[in-house]
């Protein structure tokens, strides 16, 4: 199994740059995800640690080992596509066998180790039907087979669950998730989907427009977000951004919204200008006593929790209460918002401002 | 608007069932949201109802009204589909005026403007009314696709999933904003989707389809807090409800071979002992996966216990839902 270690990696197609020198490192045994919207460059940096495309510049270690450059059959990295990819005209013992065999495998041991890997993902059963007549999960657990056999050092996986439907996806997800439990598997695990990466992933590196916006864990990204556009892509509903101008001194303990004094972690550099005050909906609350004011516009109810949309000085916000907490439409409330996780931005730059509370997150990434 | 309810409705695909034995009411002004697994029967009850297919069996009323032998346009409805269908060649204003423009409708010019403008203001493209309809984003296009809908004064909306090709963000966004049309305009729709939380946030009315039949029909609330059976159970809330055999836990009334414990009603403390497998972090929640006597359950975290895998804990169900041997509710 496997460390990577990734160095300003750099990806340029012509003219277009796809993947801005980014940096990151993968422990030995992680469930590693790149995540960010359509074309920010987490495909391309997948292919890049799996020798599919090669990087313009940097560099890229398995184990120690400089391996950028290396056609990807002499890295020892097992890939599993968005569309899974079998032999149609095989059953599923040759698919899995496929790769061993062609490896020069003895019969035998190819035998013992189909088997082996077909127990891990229960699909003995299932050995001597042809691809063709499988369901999707089946089909998924095949191809995820076929990349486990040959004991790569690592994973990489594109949108695995991408075709899937989402009561599939999230059985599917689990079960993917407690293989590599068993497994330990170095994995790198690309997805668009934020709630999938916070589920599955213990790392996420959050990409977008070809940069690394963050990495870390998925607490530490969605308590300490570095950047604006990290706030808003994790979390559903998203971080609220309440806008306000003015300044900020070093050491400060509150910042001033429409002349209501807010608490706020204490800062670490000073700021002024167009600022944000970035609160998580779930950090919001509704209130009889307070001066900082918004009126209910909707309330959609989820079952324990429900959102509150609401209308401020500031913009429109979102809070989650517990369901059996009245709130009406047109009602006006107080808001109080839970100091100690309110994070400030600045927004001309998107980025998070130091504080004591995500400084040692802000320091590493 | 108007109040619409469907008595007994069946429908056929060669042997395939499309819908068995339908009958409910959407009451005037009320937000209906059908919501089942791909192949339950929600298009097929979406399209009777317009008259877009026949029922083999049953009546279809509006106010009053048996619509069985009417044809689509006489039946007066405005469909929304999930592929939005707009004209390219034509702007957004062009686009929304257009069934205005029908040989049925033929509205005069000054209320053609009238009610494509209020339309824009209130799906917020105002802005965008002299685009040409290929200009504009997604979620513009899919706005603009019911606001299609919306410039009609139809006896009721038919809306079959037109949010579920939006990505995650536009999706939130509509969802607040369809509610708030609903609210505003008073109209009655019948909301076709497989996506719990668009059924759970804007319905007044949800009804579950399995298999083409009703299987409930009630507040979301009624439904999150009252199945009457496991398949319902299983359709409204994240993570899901944990089943259980009886005897895990035992402490059931007779005829009970399952328990249905929803995560945030596993009580922590008491009871029997629990391995954690593993612990999500998802920000807002933290969710414990657990085994307990080889069953996994998944429950919330208490946030003022640091968990690790292995650390041991008790859990307990706290009011729990009892299911027989059919999977029906026991009260």
């Amino acid at each position: 199994m496997a460390k990577i270690e990734i160095k300003n990696i750099r990806k340029d197609f012509g003219d277009f740059n796809a993947v801005k020198e980014s940096s990151f490192t993968i422990e030995d045994g992680e469930f590693f995800m790149l995540l960010g919207p359509s074309g920010c460059g987490k495909t391309t940096t997948l292919r890049m640690i799996a020798g599919l495309e090669l990087p313009t510049s940097g560099e890229i270690y398995l184990d120690g080992k400089e391996i950028s450059q290396l056609p990807p059959s002499k890295r020892d990295i097992a890939f599993v596509f968005q569309m899974f990819a079998l032999y149609p005209h095989m059953n599923v013992r040759k698919n899995l066998s496929y790769p061993l065999v062609s490896q020069g495998m003895p019969r035998a041991q190819v035998k013992a180790k189909v088997e082996e890997v077909a127990g891990i993902l229960g699909i003995l059963d299932i050995l001597n039907r042809p691809v063709g007549g499988l369901s999707g999960g089946d089909r998924q657990r095949v191809a995820l087979g076929r990349a486990i056999v040959r004991d790569p050092k690592a994973f990489m996986m594109d949108e695995p669950l991408g075709a899937l439907d989402a009561e599939f996806r999230e059985h599917m997800s689990q079960e993917l998730r407690a293989l590599h439990d068993r497994m330990g598997a170095t994995t790198v695990y690309v997805t668009h989907d934020q709630l999938e990466a916070m589920q599955m992933g213990d790392k996420i590196v959050v990409m977008n427009n070809a940069v690394v916006e963050q990495f870390g864990t998925p607490q530490q990204i969605y308590d300490k977000p570095a950047t604006m556009f990290v706030a808003d892509f994790i979390g559903s509903p998203s971080m609220n951004f309440l806008r306000f101008d003015g300044a900020l001194d070093e050491g400060a303990t509150s910042v001033d919204l429409n002349g209501q004094t807010l608490a706020v972690p204490k800062q670490l550099q000073g700021a002024s200008g167009k600022l944000v005050f970035g609160v998580r909906p779930e950090h919001v609350m509704l209130s009889d006593s307070g001066n900082y004011r918004g009126e209910v516009l909707a309330t959609e109810y989820l079952g324990t929790t429900q959102i509150i949309t609401l209308d401020t000085p500031n913009g429109e916000l979102k809070a989650r209460i517990d369901s059996a907490q009245l709130a009406a439409i047109g009602e006006k409330v107080a808001l109080n918002f839970q100091a100690p996780k309110i994070t400030l931005f600045d927004e001309t730059t998107g980025l998070a401002l130091r504080s004591s509370l995500n400084h040692e997150v802000l320091a590493h990434g | 608007m108007a109040e619409v309810t469907l008595k007994n409705l069946s429908k056929k695909f060669g042997k395939d069932i499309g819908v068995e034995d339908i009958s409910m009411t959407i009451p005037d002004g009320a937000f209906v949201v059908l919501l089942g697994p791909t192949g339950a029967g929600k298009t097929t009850t979406l399209r009777l109802i317009s008259g877009l297919e026949k029922a083999d069996s049953g009546e279809i009323w509006v106010d009053g009204r048996n619509v069985g032998k009417e044809t689509p346009a006489q039946r007066d409805m405005a469909m929304v589909f999930q592929q939005y269908s707009l004209y390219p060649h034509l702007t957004v204003r062009d686009n929304l005026a257009f069934p205005l423009k029908s040989p049925i409708l033929r509205a005069p010019d000054d209320e053609i403007e009238r009610k494509v403008s209020e339309v824009a203001e209130v799906l917020q493209i105002s802005h965008k009314l002299d685009n040409k309809a290929t200009a504009l984003s997604g979620g513009e296009m899919q706005r603009v696709s019911i606001g299609r809908a919306l410039v009609r004064d139809p006896t009721i909306y038919l809306m079959d999933e037109p949010l579920s090709s939006l990505d995650a963000k536009l999706r939130t966004d509509l969802r607040v904003e369809l509610k708030r049309i609903h609210a505003s305009l008073g109209a009655t729709l019948l909301y076709v989707t497989h996506d719990q939380i668009e059924a759970m946030t804007m319905a007044t009315h949800v009804g579950v389809l399995n298999e083409g039949r009703l299987v409930q029909f009630g507040s979301p609330r009624d439904i999150y807090e009252n199945p009457n059976s496991i398949y319902v159970a299983g359709r409204l809330g994240l993570p899901r409800i944990n089943i259980l055999p009886v005897d895990v836990f035992g402490n059931a009334p007779s005829g009970t071979t399952h328990i249905g414990m929803r995560p945030e009603h596993v009580s922590q403390g008491d009871g029997l002992a629990a391995d954690v497998q593993r612990i999500e972090h998802l920000g807002d929640q933290t969710r414990l996966h657990l085994i307990v006597k080889g069953h996994a359950i998944t429950t919330i975290a208490n946030p003022t216990v640091i968990y690790e895998p292995g650390t041991p804990i008790k859990i307990m169900p706290k009011d729990p839902l009892f299911f027989d041997v059919n999977g029906n509710r026991i009260r």
